[in-house]
């Protein structure tokens, strides 16, 4: 569509890149505000969601600082719930969709061949809402009431207590989904307008197709959120009762809509996710992946049942037999392409030349945790089972094995496996073995106990707790504190690789074959196939 | 050299593992499965549950068996060469029909445990559940003990929550007022809430359902042994969420009818004379003991209240100001806040006592007094 005309040859990565080494325009701060540049906007997104990350993971540090030990030592209940609500809000809206947008922006282009992101100004702004959006969160908690202590949820009719900080989050929840809704529009319009000449779609590194499916799940879900949020505003402000049955409003529709958004969104953060681990395994056993055309096909039905489960994560809401009956079926139903991508995976590092550098070890602990989480969330997609263990820590577990196990680790392999492209320089090896091994156990120790505690009973969200879930919470305590610690060495390793690390060769994954590997220098240049590469 | 830093930290790795292990392992004693079953329906979540964990061990052990046998059999440093298969639809297909297969199995004692929980019909007694913020109302509509009728709330002492006292047995899950219930009747539980959603359950019942304001849903019970059973709200309803526990007690037959007995003396004796004319120091005195049980969470023993979500009571304008507007707040609540509107909950005595106990308490020092007699016309 709009590729670049140009008389040079750029295509070859040994091509000296005279002029598309420096980039034009303002200098210092101001290129970062006014850069229109994918690989700029990348790397902003990654600095922000690291930010975020840190900013979320100290409130998690004060949640289980709570939790050590029973009783009320730390934090008020009050506050406890508005760390637990801001922990939630800025982990997932904060932390993991910015890093894969910041993935997506980076690679996107390379990988199919184009020289930048169709609505390159758009992309300027959807970045540039970003931090609006945050400190809207952050400055939550110094106006009176503090920060909102609903639960990341956000549950009608709870929010109507709640101070202005309530409404300044709904505005920053307005302001993320705007960011999300324009990053898609211009990822759709990127993969399906910009591939270079013979890049057909079933040709496309896995990574794109995750991406494209999920732009789509994001512009039909994000939409549904912004509503939720404004009729929680009108029913607060405006008098209105959408969730006041005392106004012919029910509190039940908050969550229907919420969730009818909520699934989707949860794989909308996991599906790039398959797809960097879609791009590392092959990578790293140097077989091509088993079964392409069917991972393709796995992702679209994940997407298309996403629709049609909201409804499990309401089981304790009173529904008919026949609804609970219709969204058992349907949640466990995604158990199918779930598994087909598993077998795929595995598939593909069978009989393989297996080494296992920092990105192949993420990708194998996402394999073998994330499956951890896709199991207990078939326990819970048992309607009866689920009753026992709604609000409990055992979904606490659960949904940490897929966010953290599942998205984060996903990240940081994808992190370790393109910082090198990214940046021409090496990370330490040894030591990202190391932020590897640390996380691993420690995520393990924070988290799998809370299942026992979650099957003992033990609700969520609560700031203290009968005796008997005391030793858990002391292990998953000492866990969570030794997995935040243990991101300070990631901080640690990417900050020297930048400065000082070894220089990467431009292929520097023996593996590797999508384009950024096979057609361009590392680190890239700051323009990329400003002529268009030929794929045959 | 590569190599050797990645076995140091295997190593490592394994030793730490290990160690976790052995911290898990000093804790097995502890709960770490669901509570024992009071209930069938208990017994079969609890069945389901072991049979689907039964089937997800084995497919784990299988499926990730075959990761780490290629992670040691097809590594590069053994010299294994990469074979270059890729795409087979025979196979596609196998590992597509295999987990729906699997699916069908688990969806038969999956169905019937769902039907038999959702079927409330038949019961020998109803209750219904009221949550508040933050304690729970019990109404005993409809059987034995028909008219029975209270408030049960956290009776743990907020010195062991804080720290300044060794935490009893039951730390959290015990009340001032159980629920209790015959052995072997069916009880049907019907929820609703008077603010927030709020969630009543008793794991060992294998029942839970959320209270919603404005809406009744109900959920049943038949427990099959004596005993007391405890839970707590498992839905977030604001700051106190973790500070109203449920208790069931189930007697035999016999001892429920002696309960029923006994709760309808008391009922009956400690109806309040809502004519009746009080002094000063006995309205403060009562005051004391329904401000402790319904205020103390949000305003504190102190009266200073958690600014700015809980405003101060000592020395605030609404206590020291005119009454009227003191006593309207108190019985209509105010809207958009946690303020609830006590008039549904408290009754006229209450009301006096409390609203007299505010205005000469702490700091305040207004000498005036409430009587029961002025708060009915003041109801809506």
């Amino acid at each position: 569509m709009s590729a670049v005309l140009d008389d040079h040859k750029h295509d070859h990565p040994h091509d000296d890149h005279h002029h598309a080494d420096h980039h034009h325009g303002y200098g210092g701060m101001m290129r970062w505000i006014t850069t229109t540049n994918h690989k700029d906007i990348g790397t902003m997104y990654l600095w922000f969601s690291f930010a975020m990350f840190m900013v979320g993971g100290t409130m998690a540090m004060v949640i289980r600082a709570e939790l050590f030990s029973p009783g009320l030592q730390i934090v008020n209940p009050d506050f406890f719930n508005q760390m637990t609500t801001m922990h939630g809000l800025i982990m997932v809206f904060g932390a993991i969709m910015p890093a894969f947008v910041g993935f997506a922006n980076w690679l996107i282009p390379m990988q199919i061949g184009a020289p930048d992101m169709a609505f390159a100004r758009m992309n300027n702004w959807s970045f540039w809402i970003l931090p609006f959006a945050a400190s809207l969160l952050i400055i939550s908690f110094f106006v009176p009431g503090g920060a909102p202590g609903v639960g990341w949820t956000m549950y009608a009719p709870l929010t109507v207590q709640m101070g202005m900080g309530m409404d300044l989050t709904i505005f920053a929840v307005h302001l993320l989904g705007m960011s999300s809704i324009m990053g898609s529009i211009n990822i759709v319009t990127t993969i399906l307008n910009m591939r270079a000449p013979g890049m057909t779609l079933m040709k496309m590194p896995l990574f794109c197709w995750t991406w494209l499916i999920t732009a789509y799940l994001l512009i039909a879900s994000m939409p549904v959120l912004a509503g939720a949020v404004t009729m929680t505003l009108t029913d607060r402000h405006f008098g209105t009762s959408f969730f006041n049955a005392a106004g012919g409003g029910d509190p039940v529709l908050y969550q229907h809509i919420f969730w009818f958004f909520g699934h989707p969104e949860v794989y909308i953060i996991i599906l790039p996710a398959f797809g960097v681990i879609s791009q590392i395994l092959p990578a790293f056993s140097r077989k091509p992946l088993f079964g392409y055309a069917s991972m393709v096909y796995a992702t679209a039905s994940i997407a298309i049942l996403s629709f049609i489960v909201w409804a499990h994560h309401m089981y304790t809401v009173g529904m008919p037999v026949a609804g609970q009956l219709f969204f058992m079926y349907a949640t466990t139903l995604i158990a199918v392409p779930t598994a087909c991508k598993i077998f795929n995976w595995l598939a593909t590092m069978w009989r393989g030349s297996l080494t296992f550098e920092t990105p192949m070890l993420f990708a194998m602990g996402f394999l073998f945790l994330f499956t951890m989480g896709g199991f207990s969330g078939l326990v819970l997609s048992l309607a009866a089972v689920d009753i026992q263990l709604h609000d409990t820590y055992y979904v606490v577990a659960h949904f940490h094995y897929v966010m953290v196990a599942g998205a984060l680790f996903a990240a940081f392999g994808g992190i370790y496996f393109w910082l090198p492209k990214w940046t021409g320089k090496m990370y330490n090896e040894t030591l990202g073995k190391w932020h590897f091994w640390l996380s691993m156990i420690f995520f393990n120790m924070a988290f799998f106990v809370q299942h026992f505690a979650g099957l003992a009973g033990m609700p969520r969200r609560i700031p203290d707790y009968p005796l008997i879930f005391e030793t858990w919470n002391k292990i998953s305590s000492i866990g969570a504190f030794g997995f935040g610690l243990s991101q300070l060495l990631f901080l640690y390793i990417i900050v020297t690789a930048i400065s000082s690390g070894e220089k990467a060769a431009d292929k520097q994954w023996e593996g590797a074959d999508s384009l950024e590997w096979t057609h361009l220098p590392s680190p890239v240049p700051y323009h990329t196939f400003e002529t268009p590469p030929v794929i045959k | 050299m590569q190599q050797s830093s990645g076995r140091k930290i295997g190593r490592w790795a394994l030793v730490a593992g290990i160690l976790a292990l052995a911290a898990a392992g000093s804790a097995w004693a502890l709960e770490w499965n669901l509570q024992p079953a009071a209930t069938k329906i208990a017994d079969d979540i609890h069945d389901l549950h072991e049979y689907v964990m039964l089937l997800i061990v084995v497919i784990f052990v299988g499926v990730f068996g075959v990761m780490f046998y290629s992670v040691f059999a097809h590594r590069k440093s053994q010299g294994h060469k990469a074979a270059n298969f890729h795409e087979n639809t025979t196979v596609e297909i196998i590992w597509t029909i295999i987990p729906l297969l699997i699916l069908v199995v688990i969806a038969w004692p999956a169905t019937r445990a769902v039907i038999a929980q959702k079927d409330t019909t038949n019961s020998d007694m109803t209750i219904k559940v009221t949550g508040y913020q933050w304690k729970w109302g019990y109404d005993y509509l409809k059987g034995e003990g028909e008219g029975i009728s209270f408030v049960s709330q956290l009776a743990t002492p907020r010195d062991q929550i804080e720290g300044s006292a060794a935490k009893g047995e039951h730390y959290l899950l015990e009340v001032d007022n159980e629920v209790v219930v015959p052995v072997g009747k069916k009880v049907r539980i019907l929820t609703t809430a008077a603010d927030v959603i709020h969630a009543w359950g008793v794991p060992a019942f294998g029942a839970k359902q959320d209270a919603i304001p404005g809406f009744i849903r109900d959920i049943h019970f038949r427990a099959q042994k004596v005993g007391v059973y405890r839970g707590q709200c498992v839905e977030l309803c604001g700051k106190e969420h973790g500070f109203m526990p449920i208790v069931v007690r189930v007697v035999s037959a016999a001892d429920y009818t002696a309960w029923v007995g006994d709760q309808k003396k008391k009922i009956a004796a400690a109806a309040d004379d809502p004519t009746k004319t009080y002094t000063l120091d006995e309205l403060k005195t009562r005051g004391e003991k329904v401000y402790a049980a319904n205020c103390v969470a949000c305003h504190q023993a102190n009266g200073k209240g958690t600014p700015p979500a809980f405003p101060p009571l000592d020395g605030s304008k609404l206590t020291n100001g005119p009454k009227g507007a003191h006593l309207d707040i108190v019985i209509n609540g105010k809207p958009g806040t946690a303020m609830a509107a006590f008039g549904k909950q408290l009754n006229d005595t209450e009301i006096a006592a409390v609203v007299t106990y505010e205005r000469n308490a702490w700091s305040n020092k207004t000498g005036e007094m409430v009587q029961p007699a002025e708060i009915k016309p003041l109801r809506k």
